[in-house]
């Protein structure tokens, strides 16, 4: 058991999402930052699948209750091991009583902590990511304890990693949308010109973004979204679909964010600025 | 059965998007979703693809890896013209839901009665006078974008949303009625509440409607109601399901 002693801002459990309810309105939801949680799930030799805890802005207090092995990564936060600070992308055994305390987050938004065989958590519609009402919690809370399985010997085939960090990167990485045709040049200019930033309308549901261009009224009948998926409204509002983003929408979808693009921006928060390229 | 004229458009590295004439028509969406049961059967299987009809489109969804756009726009011309010659049989129902018409569950029945120059007991038998078909499922789990609604109870959205309107909440907007699955903002006209819950994570089938079936609404009395709440939360609710003929 992992005990939650602080439960930080919004601390949820994520894994790669709940796939083949799309066409019954179900969110794909899942860790908004796959990158960083398939390379930590790697380094612990986890199926990229395995569940971790997804940490926003503000991180939890957490004590073990037994042994295993965890591993970091994603925003840079500094995180204390029984107050010893820790490195991200490098494994550490931790034994029962030991405290993991998130502290000041220097860079990006979302922090992520994996541990030996992912957390186990009630799978609901094939996955154990929290989606209210899906799941029963929206996320986790003071005083709950998070299941794991104990590990006493693990020898890890990598130990530490270095990796290129995304927390720097401004620029996202876009495909056209299908209704892109849509846009006239002065909205492409505009698009591709400006440098955005973000709105504190951000969540795991959407992005939107501050500065609005020229608006696009076009009535469509309703028709499937994605995550990353970018629309934009009569008023000129930029509204980015993320990984709880509804399913279907009527706004024109005018650009597509590449995977790694929704990773780049699931580390952004409220007035970090990005810039679209297209690939 | 004849075939449409499809365009087919990349969208982003995963999925791919087929459209069918932009007019809402059943004969359109039921094309689609035979499309769709011809796909899932013989090419693009559940494991590995998502499929999601909408009024007139239908978005094909691989779960890890990037599509080839070309090869697979060349494959989905084939697959369509392939399709007309086949007979394609599909599960569909007639979903019987109840709902309570009652002014503190349809706070707003009152109000769009007025507007629509009818009494409050003449909205109730046009609002289950109809088969409503659903065009397609989403904006939150299990919410039906249902079309058919009779002209007389086309009624525009609230000019201010409401922070809150409760789980099962039965709406009218423009063309369209629905439920809300469960309690969100909303700025549809409330009439009254259905008691069945259309999104239940616990059940075997947590949603049980599906694109291309059809919906009614009967009226029933507040006991009757609260009887069913009951019935729901025990789980020995049945609801009423007619099978169509496709």
């Amino acid at each position: 058991m992992l005990k939650v002693i602080e439960q930080g801002l919004f601390t949820t459990l994520q894994d790669q999402g709940r796939f083949g309810f799309k066409d019954k309105g179900v969110p794909v939801s899942g860790s908004m930052d796959v990158y960083t949680t398939k390379t930590i799930n790697a380094l612990l030799e986890n199926a990229p699948n395995a569940t971790v805890l997804e940490i926003t802005m503000t991180g939890p207090t957490l004590e073990f209750k037994a042994s295993t092995y965890i591993c970091i990564g994603g925003a840079n936060f500094v995180v204390t091991l029984n107050n010893e600070p820790i490195s991200p992308y490098k494994i550490y055994k931790v034994k029962t009583g030991d405290i993991l305390s998130y502290g000041k987050l220097n860079l990006g938004f979302r922090g992520y902590l994996a541990i030996k065989g992912g957390f186990k958590s009630k799978v609901v519609l094939n996955s154990a990511s929290y989606y209210y009402p899906i799941t029963k919690s929206r996320c986790v809370k003071k005083g709950e304890e998070l299941n794991y399985d104990e590990y006493e010997d693990f020898n890890p085939k990598i130990s530490e990693l270095k990796i290129s960090s995304i927390l720097n990167k401004r620029e996202l990485k876009i495909a056209k949308g299908p209704e892109y045709n849509l846009l006239n040049s002065s909205q492409i200019k505009q698009i591709f010109t400006t440098t955005f930033s973000v709105s504190n309308q951000n969540d795991r549901m959407a992005y939107q973004l501050k500065e609005e261009i020229e608006g696009l009224s076009y009535s469509m009948l309703t028709s499937a979204t994605l995550p990353g998926t970018i629309q934009l409204t009569p008023s000129g509002k930029l509204i980015i679909l993320m990984k709880d983003g509804q399913t279907t929408g009527g706004y024109p979808r005018v650009l597509q964010l590449t995977d790694r693009a929704i990773c780049v921006l699931a580390q952004k928060k409220y007035g970090d600025t990005v810039s679209f390229k297209l690939l | 059965m004849s075939n449409y004229t499809i365009s087919i458009r990349p969208f982003g590295q995963h999925a791919i998007l087929i459209e069918w004439p932009n007019i809402v028509d059943e004969a359109i969406l039921e094309d689609i979703l035979q499309f769709k049961t011809y796909l899932t059967k013989n090419f693009l299987f559940p494991e590995k693809w998502e499929i999601i009809p909408a009024y007139n489109s239908l978005t094909l969804v691989e779960r890890n890896f990037p599509i080839n756009f070309n090869v697979l726009k060349h494959n989905i011309m084939q697959w369509y013209s392939e399709k007309s010659a086949v007979e394609i049989k599909r599960e569909k129902n007639l979903w019987r839901l109840p709902v309570c018409y009652t002014t503190d569950f349809g706070i707003d029945i009152e109000e769009v009665a007025t507007k629509v120059n009818k009494s409050v007991e003449e909205v109730i038998a046009l609002h289950t006078s109809k088969s409503y078909t659903i065009y397609g499922i989403g904006f939150l789990p299990g919410f039906m974008y249902l079309g058919g609604l009779p002209t007389g109870l086309e009624v525009s959205r609230r000019e201010v949303p409401r922070q809150k309107v409760i789980k099962g909440s039965v709406g009218l907007a423009g063309k369209q009625t629905g439920i809300y699955p469960q309690q969100s903002p909303g700025g549809w006209n409330i009439i009254g509440n259905c008691p069945v819950s259309m999104f239940e994570a616990t059940r075997e089938n947590p949603i049980f409607v599906s694109v291309g079936d059809k919906v009614e609404f009967f009226s029933i009395e507040r006991a009757e109601y609260d009887l069913c709440v009951i019935e729901n939360q025990a789980g020995v609710y049945t609801i009423q399901k007619i099978k169509i003929d496709a």
